[in-house]
């Protein structure tokens, strides 16, 4: 075999031996969350402050792009429904396309770059400059107080900001058809309601769970493994959020599929 | 205090000149570099033993090490008798709230005030203190360093020389018994840098604590030291007290004193 060969073939094996080992890595990293989650002591008070930075204070950024998702999605079907006489389906389209796929993904989108990149950044922070390592030699298990409540918080919090974005992106939606028409509020929230079953809303809900779960999972993992230099804290908050963007697609076509099979 | 239990727990046995920390043929290598090839060292009770050498010698490895921070290759480290390389985390720990560690940096945490630094790792480990007691042990230790006004000021409104006060008033709000000073004076102007040494000799008297103290600063070496350890190529190259190692027939070693 020439020289040439021997190299490709060596580096394709370090590439996938480094691949396998960072698999393995991630997944430790995210199966050790299942067991401190349950192991005592709890720590409430940084969850619920988590709960906060995460929920709170991404009502802001949730509340205007759900909005505009639901306006812009109307003005631009009612041209095509128009085309057909199916105007009246607007308003069931409108609240099932955002119900079933748009804010969940649109939402957990926004949440990837804010709150994985937030989370990267600042445990990334942490860890260069020896805060995470303080922790562990006080006796602190910074997994449990740094990981775990991270993401919880980001577990609990998207699909609840999910649901307020629905809400968000039907009010949109009434604003963008009475652009072109008068309709009442209540009869548009009717046929909205009439619109939705539990099926539609059920798994869009569930996925969103998987959402936060690896919002926050990748966000501190890439944060907590940064490595040394202050370079490295900006790599890590922009590693989550691709990480996280790409995370979301691929969760949400198999969550896709699987709805596809079971409802 | 969780401390007080965990005493009794451990080898609590320590008279003076007994070995608190004892190092033997600590091998430590980051893939093909081998940093530290069989360092033995010894701390007695009540002692400061300062760490020499030259940047990327290995000091700050050796003392992370002690502490468990970083895995080691081969070796036996013994803290207050007991090999914590061959331990699990839970005893780990119960070891870890015995030592105290001053970061090169302090590593405060930004997001927590003065105050809640200090109370941050005193409620984890004395759950049956009332707040008033957090409260009082806080404002003593914050006495101790002299820096009882900057308890409710937040880490970036610290200078360099107050942050290291304040992150030796977080080593010490556990009472430990051995603390680890990884460069306490680095980055500091020369009269913070002697206040300092002056407060580690300090609390060497006043807390009765055996301590290692890594450093590039002659001066603190010599005022903090009662013995020195040089480094070299991975292993201790030259030991003794700050005036013998100046007077030292090692060419190398008396370039550490010019």
């Amino acid at each position: 075999m020439s020289n040439t060969l021997i190299a490709k073939k060596e580096s394709i094996i370090s590439y996938l031996k480094e691949t396998f080992n960072n698999v393995g890595t991630v997944t430790l990293f995210a199966l050790r969350f299942f067991k401190e989650v349950i192991k005592p002591p709890y720590e409430m008070k940084e969850f619920i402050k988590q709960c906060y930075v995460i929920g709170y204070k991404s009502l802001p950024l949730v509340t205007i792009t759900g909005f505009i998702m639901g306006l812009v999605l109307t003005l631009q079907s009612r041209p095509t429904l128009a085309k057909f006489g199916a105007e009246s389906w607007l308003p069931s389209m409108v609240a099932l396309s955002l119900i079933r796929e748009i804010a969940p993904v649109i939402t957990a989108l926004i949440c990837a770059g804010k709150v994985s990149s937030g989370i990267g950044a600042e445990l990334g922070s942490m860890k260069v400059t020896e805060q995470i390592d303080a922790m562990e030699v006080s006796a602190i298990n910074p997994y449990k107080y740094l990981v775990v409540t991270r993401i919880l918080a980001t577990t609990l919090m998207i699909p609840l900001l999910v649901i307020y974005a629905d809400g968000i992106g039907v009010i949109g939606g009434y604003i963008g058809i009475n652009i072109h028409s008068d309709v009442n509020f209540h009869r548009y929230l009717a046929q909205v309601l009439e619109s939705i079953t539990f099926l539609d809303i059920f798994p869009a809900t569930i996925k969103t769970f998987f959402f936060g779960f690896f919002i926050g999972m990748i966000g501190c993992y890439k944060g907590f493994n940064a490595a040394n230099g202050t370079e490295s804290v900006g790599k890590a908050a922009n590693s989550a959020v691709v990480t996280a963007s790409l995370t979301i697609f691929i969760i949400d076509m198999l969550a896709v599929q699987i709805t596809d099979l079971f409802f | 205090m969780t401390q007080e239990k965990t005493n009794v727990e451990l080898n609590p046995i320590s008279t003076v000149n007994e070995p608190v920390i004892e190092i033997k043929e600590l091998y430590k290598s980051f893939g093909t570099n081998e940093v530290l090839k069989g360092v033995n060292l010894t701390v007695k009770k009540g002692e400061n033993l300062v760490i020499l050498g030259k940047s990327g010698s290995g000091k700050s490895i050796t003392i992370k090490c002690i502490v468990g921070l970083m895995g080691i290759d081969k070796g036996e480290i013994k803290v207050f008798g007991s090999d914590i390389t061959k331990m699990d985390n839970s005893e780990l720990n119960k070891i870890r709230v015995r030592i105290g560690f001053l970061f090169q940096n302090a590593a405060l945490y930004d997001s927590m005030s003065v105050r809640e630094n200090l109370g941050f790792t005193l409620k984890r480990h004395a759950k049956d203190l009332t707040a008033e007691e957090v409260e009082n042990q806080i404002k003593e230790i914050l006495e101790s360093v002299g820096l009882s006004e900057a308890i409710d000021k937040m880490p970036s409104e610290l200078s360099g020389g107050m942050r290291k006060r304040i992150g030796l008033a977080r080593t010490l709000i556990l009472k430990p018994e051995i603390i680890l000073y990884d460069e306490p004076t680095t980055g500091l102007d020369t009269i913070t840098s002697r206040e300092i040494s002056e407060l580690v000799l300090e609390i060497q008297k006043k807390y009765k604590t055996s301590s290692i103290i890594i450093t590039h600063d002659m001066a603190c070496a010599k005022h903090t030291s009662d013995r020195l350890m040089i480094l070299k190529d991975g292993i201790i190259h030259a030991e003794g007290t700050y005036d013998e190692l100046e007077k030292s027939d090692d060419e190398w070693v008396r370039s550490f004193f010019i």
